[in-house]
């Protein structure tokens, strides 16, 4: 199932020196987010100061790779050309364990019944090459 | 050192540029030069009588120093000058700034631009290298097509909305453009199931429930000098109250929908004028989506979250109904030239309230509620705008 994005060449992440550590985590097959030391809070994506407090002692952390799915969408039509090789597919905001949402891709079936907090898992496919943090729906 | 004019600053000057599909052979300085010349005309002024300048960003053309190069193109030397950068609110943002402008005495007379060419086969990509690009784009979440359907089916699964109200929205568009010679989508109205049978291009979002991108343009001319309002052949209209929230930039970061920062921003701009959301006798409200009017009519109060399609049911949205919605077409029917589209609330808000929307005048315009949306309902703008000082 994940093999088909083995070759898709579509826009990957503009990786900075302060993003560097989640990509290169990824390439290890590690997800690790940022904590802030000062309120505790997780923050993502990767920053230089926590958006809550604005304490500058974030340190990266072994995420769980859970999530609940916050809202999704088919794409049919997608926004850059290099994804239409795929589509019809789901993209989806989720809600990690930990606390902060962020974007990724849903490998299910289009015709896949979800809600609303349908648990989710990390799924790391390679994308172009490089580990991707996809989830997949919990069996 | 400028000493602040005696009158409230009024909105005395529109021009506006009939939306095409495909412009040919324009620059976007073109079309902005031509915008401001209809506004001045509308006004009664000459060039020299406009020293504040609101320009917006431009990502092909002139991307820094807008306001340098458009004051060079069209030979003026505005003692005020800026970008306004909020997405779809930046026209109702250049409104409530060039007030705040003419009172603080920075200038007397401002004109706001927005205009943009939209060639046939040019897609300009973004030029962002910021988070939204390193962390949605890549997972094939690009463009505001995706961030919006994603809002949509959200606001389906929390409150159990349905295509067909959301389809309605769309047929309303049709239908008051039907009434607006200049609106892209004149002498093509479509109905709910029209709506529903268009092309699902990220699903939930249909085809007629997504603006159509035009090539066109809008200017609006603002100022407190007596002589200028008192000569002018059209009624003056009032800024009475304004608000705005900047909340996030990427659909993954964005509140939840009933706390979208249009909520706050309606709020605000109802409270400052003193007036209630049911005393507005036109609603112009920003529609990018479909989507975006619902979750707007659920902000501003007029019905409780998720409670849009219910209580749409109930009223009625033309020049004629109890309540007046987008009566030109919405940017759903008239079209969206990129920024400028937005503007295009603002300017049949103007109209109404000077009496003008020939063919589709509402009876006895006081109020007007204009809304601006940007980035993905985060960057919020909403102006009541009155014939009344
Ligand atoms: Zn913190």
């Amino acid at each position: 199932m994940e093999d088909k994005f083995i070759d898709l060449t579509v826009p990957g992440p503009t990786i900075t020196p302060v993003s560097k550590p989640f990509w290169d985590a990824l390439s290890q097959d590690e997800f690790v987010v940022q904590r802030c030391l000062d309120c505790t809070r997780w923050v993502f994506y990767p920053r230089n100061l926590c958006p809550h407090c604005w304490s500058n002692q974030l340190e990266w952390q072994q995420a769980s790779g859970k999530a609940r799915l916050k809202t999704w969408s088919i794409v049919h039509r997608p926004g850059h050309p290099a994804w239409q090789a795929v589509a019809p597919y789901v993209v989806a905001i989720v809600e990690l364990e930990e606390g902060p949402s962020m974007m990724t891709h849903l490998l299910v079936d289009v015709k896949q019944k979800l809600d609303i907090g349908t648990p989710l898992e990390l799924c790391l496919t390679k994308v172009n090459d490089r580990n991707m943090p996809f989830f997949r729906v919990v069996d | 050192m400028g000493k602040r004019s005696g009158a409230k600053p009024a909105i005395v000057g529109l021009g506006e540029l009939k939306p095409v599909r495909y412009t040919e052979g324009q620059t976007t300085l073109g079309m902005i030069a031509e915008s401001v010349r209809l506004a001045a005309l509308d006004a009664g002024i000459e060039k020299g009588q406009i020293d504040g300048l609101l320009v917006g960003p431009q990502v092909g053309e002139t991307p820094q120093h807008v306001p340098a190069t458009v004051s060079e193109y069209l030979g003026l030397e505005p003692r005020m000058s800026n970008v306004v950068d909020l997405g779809g609110a930046t026209g109702a943002g250049m409104l409530w700034r060039a007030q705040a402008a003419i009172n603080a005495g920075m200038c007397e007379t401002v004109v706001c631009v927005l205009a943009n060419t939209h060639e046939k086969g040019k897609v300009s990509r973004s030029p962002n290298r910021n988070p939204i690009r390193e962390f949605d784009v890549p997972f094939g979440a690009s463009g505001a097509n995706t961030s919006y359907a994603l809002l949509k089916q959200r606001h389906m699964e929390e409150y159990g909305s349905t295509q067909e109200q959301f389809a309605l929205i769309a047929h309303w568009a049709r239908k008051n453009a039907q009434l607006h010679p200049d609106a892209i989508f004149y002498r093509k109205p479509a109905s709910v199931d029209d709506v529903l049978a268009s092309p699902l291009i990220v699903d939930p979002l249909h085809l007629y429930e997504i603006v159509m991108p035009v090539g066109g343009g809008a200017a609006v001319i603002v100022t407190s000098n007596e002589r200028i309002i008192d000569a002018n052949k059209h009624p003056p209209v009032y800024c009475l109250g304004a608000g705005e929230k900047v909340t996030h930039r990427a659909v993954s970061q964005a509140p939840a929908l009933e706390a979208a920062p249009l909520s706050y921003a309606i709020a605000h701009a109802l409270g400052q004028a003193r007036l209630k959301v049911e005393e507005m006798n036109l609603l112009s409200l920003y529609d990018c989506y479909t989507s975006v009017v619902g979750t707007t009519l659920e902000n501003a109060g007029l019905c409780p979250p998720g409670k849009f399609g219910e209580w749409m049911k109930h009223h009625s949205f033309g020049h004629d109904g109890d309540f007046p919605l987008n009566t030109h077409g919405g940017q759903l029917g008239f079209g969206q030239a990129d920024l400028a589209g937005g503007m295009s609330h603002i300017i049949e808000a103007v109209r109404q309230l000077r009496g003008e929307a020939y063919g589709r005048q509402i009876k006895r315009a006081r109020y007007a509620l204009v809304t601006g949306n940007g980035a993905t309902l985060s960057e919020a703008t909403a102006l009541v705008l009155g014939g009344e000082a």
